[in-house]
């Protein structure tokens, strides 16, 4: 019987042998792709594991935080301030990828970026779990509210921020969301919600206005026309132009006309200063026709045709490259109009740039990073996406656009007692379409602490009738206000 | 009594088997809780004691048996012992604690009763209808758990009688075989190319068949049913030397199982489980637990988290049929390379056992308790690790549960006997061949 014995134990080594080698497979060779299967909990359960840093605003108000729970999954994402936050802060989804700061930050969140300190080692030695790093972020919450006040139900967006650090103060876009029930660790409750929103829709309310979404700046966009005429070393503010009634386009028979329909000033000739004051369409169509190519290098200093260097990541705003076979619409480009598409943070960057003395600063978000359990803290530097023009230039802009609150199309955002430097515009957008409202705005002038930029998509409320001036100008006026009360300027 | 130099070795590789086993233990309890090694250093204390006794006992009732087979039996136990008191520390690991002392009390036991294994051929029908009995009791007083119906409820207890029917089973095989195998192994027909024995001696072998049929099909259990067949189909083939049996066997048991496939829909869900087991479909519910099995294995990687690093628990069953994968994760390849290679020492042992034994029982004896810890191994180890449709069985020594513990002791207990008799026995049919010249 040894024999068949012998076969046996042979039979027996090559069963095991076939585990083995099934053992590697699934161990080794497979074994990345096994466990990356996104029915693997285990990377679900380890990211839950981490008590997530909060993310708080500059006034110290937690927005995001991870509260414990009995489960197994140990800390729940939770957001308490609801919408208001919620373009910003985005969402950390229990299955997909993070979204705004969640994902900008995650390895100072999670615990997983920067220095090991020994508090860490300690934790993760002991199994006592490890606690991630808080984002402080350079949003204030009583400006943020009062730039979800100032909207209301419009479809629009605020953006207000530091000019000389490019730290914003709010930010607001609606419509928005409540990113609590899309970090449910139910994912059926947060299907639910998600769908909702449309998500696969342009205009969802994930969709934020402020940064994802581009319109035609229409007459704001004058303010970066007029930097790029004075740049271009042919013309001063005193520069004068034709005022037709009318402008008449080369290679058709087409005309710009001015928002009245008639000339600006009547007197046949009219000064940039001037122009920019009460917002002359055919002033700017002319210079757009003549220094096409100063704009275009202008609007991309600014920040045009790539997305801004913001944390949380933009759209791209839109300046084309017009051939001479279409001159006309160079002539829309100097009024913001034809294919002229920005984010209401690009507007309020070209704000910036004329309240910074040229220099356009790198926007964000990010205040500080604060490790809780080393004590330590770290604080970006604030950083400038270059030079857009002179200071000599940015000044002479910055008188035009204090000339326009004082005396043009921007009254509405006087403020007593103090400059304040803005432009209106009033888009046209589809056929048949109210006009999006816009206002660019800083003050003070003379050392500006704040720029506001405002976007109501189709004037709001005030539908057909709306302009800049109506509509969004005393939007830019109560964060102003707001923020001169809460910083003493 | 001379101390014997095997049991020397015996108590040495003893010692170092309980130095891992507690150490594991050990490692566990403190990667959950620095508090909870005062909480296992009973349980140490207890395996040790537990251990030592039986190396004691066999020190005086089985001098001459191999010393390897109860230090890795002692390994296997006390490394699943950290798995499931990981997975389980209130429990199931306190629990299995104490069916390892009563596995070790049977197997004490077993080797106090059965002084001379062959007197266990007197009882061969007995103990044959005692297995097959057991084998079919949940036929008609079964609970179903996880869709086999493989357990009794007695008295608030329950057991698995199939983990103690397939030791009465090996024995009553290996004492019919030797008594017939000259006669089973007369071929007296041809068929095609082959030799075939005359047809009634196919009936002992279309009887078992209709046996695992019958498992198969009223306990829903392809695992024991696989093991049980394929148990008796190698100690026939080892009693005849008649190959054809065998493949005449897996031919009939594959019919029966493409029957069985066609049939009931639990061995069709099994078999998509196998080839599908990702499928978005069936991941959240069907092939759930053997996902996880997988996804466990695929985390663990080279080295494995560490113990208490990983998140075994996920798997249901884990400390079960699935206590591999757990380990799996946590050890890594490294540690179920480990495994596998002690369960191929023990089997290596066994067949050494087996070749040692000085008789036609004996060494069928041996045979058929090695190759059920060897099949069944496989088929637990093929199905966590996806090479195998899944079918539920314990992994020996290493998965929680005491119906299967205190089985495997005494089918050690038993190996153990038939070696130390064959170390001290004299062997009369090897003299006999000595003197006429016979072949080995």
């Amino acid at each position: 019987m040894e024999r068949q014995i012998r076969r046996v134990g042979i039979a027996l080594i090559a069963l095991f042998l076939a585990v083995f080698v099934q053992l590697n497979y699934v161990q080794i060779f497979a074994a990345s792709d096994i466990a990356n299967n996104g029915a693997n909990s285990r990377a679900l359960i380890k990211k839950y594991s981490v008590k997530r840093g909060s993310i708080v605003t500059i006034d110290e108000v937690e927005i995001a935080r991870s509260v414990a729970t009995r489960g197994k999954y140990k800390y729940k994402r939770t957001y308490p301030e609801g919408e208001l936050f919620a373009h910003i802060t985005g969402y950390l989804p229990f299955a997909g990828e993070a979204t705004g700061v969640e994902a900008a930050f995650n390895d100072d969140l999670s615990g997983e970026g920067g220095t090991l300190s020994m508090q860490d080692l300690q934790d993760r030695l002991l199994g006592s779990g490890e606690r991630g790093d808080d984002v402080m972020l350079s949003i204030d919450s009583r400006l943020q509210e009062i730039a979800r006040d100032s909207l209301g139900e419009n479809t629009g967006a605020i953006v207000a921020l530091d000019p000389t650090t490019g730290e914003i103060r709010a930010m607001y876009s609606n419509p928005s969301f409540d990113p609590n029930p899309l970090a449910s660790f139910n994912t059926g409750t947060a299907e639910d919600y998600y769908q909702t929103l449309d998500p696969d829709s342009g205009t969802s309310p994930l969709v934020a206005v402020a940064t994802r979404r581009t319109f035609p700046p229409g007459s704001t966009f004058k303010v970066l026309t007029a930097s790029a005429a004075l740049e271009s070393g042919r013309f001063q503010p005193d520069s004068t132009f034709p005022d037709p009634n009318e402008l008449e386009l080369p290679l058709t028979n087409q005309t710009l006309t001015n928002y009245s329909n008639t000339a600006c000033t009547g007197s046949g000739q009219i000064d940039l200063f001037t122009a920019l004051r009460i917002s002359c369409d055919t002033t700017f169509g002319i210079i757009g026709l003549r220094v096409p190519d100063d704009i275009r290098e202008m609007a991309g200093r600014m920040g045009f045709n790539e997305s801004l260097p913001l944390e949380i990541g933009t759209a791209v705003s839109r300046f084309p490259n017009i051939p001479d076979d279409e001159e006309p619409l160079r002539a829309y480009a100097g009024i913001g109009q034809g294919e002229v598409a920005a984010t209401t943070l690009q507007m309020a960057l070209i704000a910036a740039a004329v309240a910074n003395g040229g220099d356009v600063p790198v926007p964000r978000l990010l205040h500080r990073i604060i490790d809780a359990s080393a004590g330590t803290v770290s604080e970006p530097e604030p950083e400038t996406m270059g030079e857009a023009m002179s200071a000599q230039n940015a000044n002479d802009v910055k008188r035009m656009m204090v000339a326009v609150v004082e005396s043009g199309t921007g009254t509405n955002a006087r403020i007593e007692g103090i400059e304040v430097a803005g432009k209106t515009g009033t888009a046209q957008s589809a056929e048949g379409a109210n006009p999006h409202a816009w206002f660019i705005a800083f003050a003070p002038a003379n050392d500006p602490q704040l720029v506001v930029a405002v976007f109501v998509q189709n004037g709001g409320s005030f539908g057909a009738e709306a302009t800049g001036g109506l509509v969004a100008a005393p939007m830019a006026k109560a964060l102003l206000e707001a923020d001169r009360r809460l910083r003493d300027w | 009594m001379p101390a014997s130099r095997r049991r020397n070795t015996e108590l040495s590789l003893l010692i170092l088997a309980l130095i891992v086993g507690c150490g594991a233990l050990a490692l566990v309890a403190v990667a959950r809780n620095t508090d909870r090694l005062a909480k296992v250093i009973p349980f140490m204390i207890v395996l040790v004691v537990g251990y030592v006794a039986a190396h004691l006992v066999m020190r005086r009732f089985a001098r001459e048996a191999d010393p390897l087979i109860l230090p890795l039996a002692a390994l296997l136990n006390t490394v699943g012992l950290a798995v499931v008191y990981r997975l389980s520390p209130k429990e199931f690991g306190p629990t299995q604690v104490s069916w390892s002392v009563v596995g070790l009390v049977f197997f004490v036991a077993t080797l106090l009763l059965v002084r001379d294994f062959k007197m266990l051929a007197r009882f061969k029908y007995i103990l044959g209808f005692t297995g097959l009995g057991l084998l079919l009791l949940p036929v008609p007083f079964g609970t179903t758990v996880n869709g086999a119906k493989l357990w009794i409820q007695f008295a608030g207890l329950s057991f698995q009688p199939g983990e103690l029917a397939k030791i009465c089973l090996v024995i009553f095989f290996a004492a019919y075989l030797a008594e017939r195998k000259e006669l089973l192994a007369i071929a007296s027909k041809k068929v095609l190319a082959f030799h075939v024995p005359d047809i009634k001696h196919f009936g002992p072998l279309l009887v078992m068949w209709g046996v695992s049929l019958a498992v198969m099909f009223y306990e829903k259990d392809l695992g024991s049913s696989l093991l049980f067949f394929s148990i008796f189909l190698v100690m026939l083939y080892i009693a005849t030397a008649r190959f054809v049996y065998m493949a005449f066997g897996f031919v009939l048991f594959f019919i029966g199982a493409y029957i069985g496939h066609q049939v009931f829909s639990h061995v069709q869900l099994r078999v998509r489980i196998w080839l599908d087991v990702f499928n978005p479909e069936l991941i959240g519910g069907e092939s759930y637990q053997m996902a996880q099995s997988l996804f466990a294995l695929a985390t663990g990687g080279l080295f494995g988290t560490g113990f208490g690093q990983g998140r075994p628990d996920i798997i249901p069953a884990a400390e079960t049929d699935f206590v591999f994968a757990a380990l799996g994760e946590e050890l890594g390849l490294m540690g179920t390379v480990a495994i596998l290679m002690i369960f191929m020492l023990v089997i290596a042992r066994g067949l050494r056992i087996a070749v040692r034994s000085r008789d036609d029982f004996g060494q069928l004896l041996a045979m058929g308790l090695t190759v059920t810890i060897g099949v069944q191994t496989f088929i637990i180890l093929g199905g966590v690790t996806r090479l195998l449709p899944l079918t539920g069985i314990t992994l020996p020594f290493v998965s929680y549960g005491g119906s299967s513990l205190v089985s495997n002791f005494i089918l050690i207990a038993l190996l153990l006997r038939v070696s130390h008799q064959g170390a001290v026995e004299p062997d009369p049919a090897r003299t006999a061949e000595i003197l006429i010249g016979g072949r080995g």
